[in-house]
């Protein structure tokens, strides 16, 4: 019997299934779900939003003009619907695949371009690329090197804990980082401490060019969860409603002092791991294909269509009125001055050590030089 | 006689050594069925098999926690960093274990492996994939660490590598990968570690330079030519420890006057440890005080990456103050 106690407390079974509200077509499998039509329309708009933003992030890396992209083409469900779940003070730690996570937490499509094309805006100063982040939305900007944020959040959350405020943390990060030492780490910190902190998995099914039974023999990413002590539910990615569903649920149980609890969305990378990558060295088409017919766009709007809450004339013109609006704010941001050269010597300490004032002067006298001597470098 | 680029040049050196030695195997993220990001590995898993060219999971940590057990085994493995920038997981197994292990075990047991990476910057790679840390291997004891600056040396340092008795970090500057092209023999050879080459001979200043900054320091000193008549040595370091200290005080013998170029980080960086070897032992044959033309003492920016390395500017900035000192 309490072997069978554990287990139900740690949902092994949930850690192995697929939960899921809509089927891939868009039809419910147990009933219509009960939530506000605002919020399923809201779901929605942000992962329309979210889609036509990553288009132009791929179309200006194109154009020479963002350095690079990491396109979230298919997986826009995962990030809307787990950060549909928070509150507003509660916070984010998400990876480098999450633009509707960041739109969700009130991020505008103008901040998340200047941070792309390092403009004179650029919230974090030109320091990396294919990241996004700002205080103002509690949003921690991510590391590229993937799975480190996992223990930040577990440590934030146990801050809160400490501290006594009431607040969440959720952590985005893909299939590969379970791999890495960090991801392990901060499960077992989060089981110990009992973290209010959600560990969002998108298991998008590749790493680079490594298939996911490449990466683990486990049956499931959730089940990894259960020997560090943290449930784990294994939900349709796709699925919009059953991802904020069972973020609600995670969220709730971490706000009230349960603990952490692992999601695994199951989802797929529609398109290449960046845009410096060609996915047609390793995985077939017909994969890619199978995986389009399952997308969340399209199944959240056969639903919507089919409840009576959205008609296709409404569908037309969400888009249109969303395509043009970013591609306003993309001909604004194209035309920003880029950022001064001496942000490359900022923000390394509170206040420079000699070193970096003496950095600051011959940085300024080589761009003197270079001027004198003709010399375009960029 | 082939031209081939570094990613060419590497690759064959790979291919030739893993049909010479059926103990050398391959492992890294991606680098099977992908080739490598790069194209390193390119082709290598269908000529040598999934049992030697090994895609391995995602983490830094295991790929060369178990290059190492391999090695000790008996295996001669080829560990790829997808980027440098990414090893620091594994550095507990770097620093702990592929540096000591000989010196643990008094000698009995040794870990021929090598560390192969694409590093530095110049590619518009931000700030996790274009660092430059040769100085973190160069400062623990137990490690070679090798940078290329041509194919033709990349392969025949690659060879050499594979071939040492000793762990050796090769550093591949990324930005030269395919921009450079040269003749490289379609045959065996190596280029033997610790030895620097001399790449262009003057007799006023030296320069010490090694991966991409050799380009660099070429233009420079072709512009310091033209404009004030200074004659300018170029030395490519190649091996960056052991460091061919030889090849250096013969050149100061003949110029008196050093400056050290290289993309890492200035403050205890690698040409710390070059000016501070000369100001110990040769401190006669200088007339003045040397220089260092450095990347920044910052994390590597995404904006303005050109303006944080060497540039001809800078260099020539370094090169007019040793001159009129």
């Amino acid at each position: 019997m309490e072997v069978l106690g554990r287990r139900d407390i740690l949902n092994i079974d949930r850690a192995l299934g697929l939960y899921r509200v809509l089927d891939e077509d868009g039809n419910p499998v147990a009933g219509e779900p009960s939530l506000p039509d605002k919020l399923l329309l809201d779901m929605y708009t942000y992962m329309v939003r979210a889609r036509i933003l990553d288009g132009w992030l791929l179309k200006l890396q194109r154009m020479g003009r963002v350095a690079l992209h990491a396109p979230n083409k298919g997986q826009e469900a995962a990030a809307v619907g787990a950060t549909l779940a928070l509150k507003r003070e509660d916070w984010l730690f998400p990876s480098y695949r999450e633009l509707g996570a960041l739109l969700v937490r009130g991020m505008t499509e103008e901040e998340i371009l200047d941070r792309a094309l390092t403009t004179i805006d650029d919230p974090l100063k030109g320091s990396d690329f294919a990241i996004y982040g700002h205080r103002k939305y509690n949003i921690v900007p991510a590391p590229v090197p993937v799975a480190n944020q996992i223990p930040h959040a577990v440590g934030a959350a146990l801050a809160a804990k400490i501290m006594g405020d009431k607040i969440v943390t959720m952590t985005f990060f893909g299939d590969g980082s379970t791999s890495r030492g960090d991801f392990h780490t901060g499960l077992n910190f989060a089981g110990v401490f009992k973290a209010p902190v959600v560990f969002v998995n998108q298991n998008n099914q590749w790493a680079i060019s490594v298939p996911l039974k490449r990466q683990t023999a486990s049956p499931t990413i959730a089940i990894k969860g259960v020997a560090y002590g943290v449930p784990g539910i294994r939900v349709d990615g796709n699925d919009v409603i059953a991802v904020y569903t069972v973020a609600m649920e995670a969220v709730e149980r971490a706000r009230s002092g349960e603990g952490p609890t692992l999601i695994e969305a199951v989802t797929y990378r529609l398109g290449p791991h960046t845009t410096a990558d060609d996915p047609t060295r390793y995985r077939v088409e017909e994969e890619v294909r199978e995986w389009e017919r399952k997308e969340p766009l399209r199944r959240m709007r056969r639903y919507l269509i089919s409840r009576g809450l959205l008609t296709e004339e409404e569908d037309k013109a969400l888009w249109s009125e969303w395509e043009k609006r970013i591609e306003e704010t993309v001909v604004k941001v194209l035309e920003k001055p880029p950022l001064p050269p001496e942000v490359v010597l900022e923000d390394v300490y509170e206040e420079p050590p000699w070193n970096l004032r003496e950095q600051m002067r011959e940085l300024r006298d080589s761009i003197r030089l270079l001027k004198e001597l003709g010399v375009e470098l960029e | 006689m082939p031209v081939m680029n570094m990613v060419q040049a590497l690759n064959q050196a790979l291919r030739e050594e893993m049909a010479r030695d059926p103990r050398v195997v391959v492992l890294g993220e991606d680098v099977g069925r992908r080739g490598g990001v790069f194209l390193v590995t390119e082709g290598l898993i269908d000529e040598f098999g999934e049992m030697r060219v090994i895609d391995t999971p995602l983490t830094e940590m295991g790929i060369i926690g178990v290059a190492i057990g391999m090695a000790l085994y008996g295996l001669r493995p080829v560990a790829e960093i997808q980027f440098i920038d990414f090893v620091y997981e594994a550095f507990d197994q770097i620093v702990s274990n592929m540096a000591k292990i000989r010196y643990r075990s008094g000698g009995m047991y040794s870990v021929p492996m090598v560390l192969r990476s694409p590093c530095c910057g110049g590619i518009r790679g931000g700030m996790h994939h274009s660092q430059s840390p040769e100085a973190y291997f160069m400062h623990t004891a137990g490690l070679i660490t090798v940078m290329p600056s041509t194919p033709y040396d990349a392969k025949g340092l690659l060879k050499a590598s594979i071939r040492s008795n000793d762990p050796v970090i090769f550093l591949e500057p990324k930005s030269v990968y395919r921009t450079i092209k040269e003749e490289v023999p379609d045959r065996d050879y190596t280029v033997p570690l610790g030895k620097a080459r001399l790449i262009r001979e003057g007799s006023d200043v030296t320069i010490v330079t090694w991966g991409a900054m050799v380009y660099q320091s070429l233009e420079a000193a072709k512009l310091v030519e033209e404009r004030h008549g200074w004659s300018v040595e170029v030395i490519d370091l190649r091996t960056l420890f052991p460091f061919d200290r030889d090849a250096i005080v013969e050149s100061l013998e003949k110029t008196e006057r050093l400056v050290i170029v290289h993309e890492a980080p200035k403050t205890v960086g690698p040409g710390a440890e070059i000016a501070a070897y000369i100001a110990e032992n040769h401190i006669e044959l200088l007339r003045g005080p040397i220089a260092r033309v450095t990347g920044f003492d910052t994390p590597f920016p995404l904006a303005h990456e050109k303006l944080y390395m060497p540039n001809i500017a800078r260099i020539y900035m370094a090169l007019k103050k040793v001159m009129q000192y």
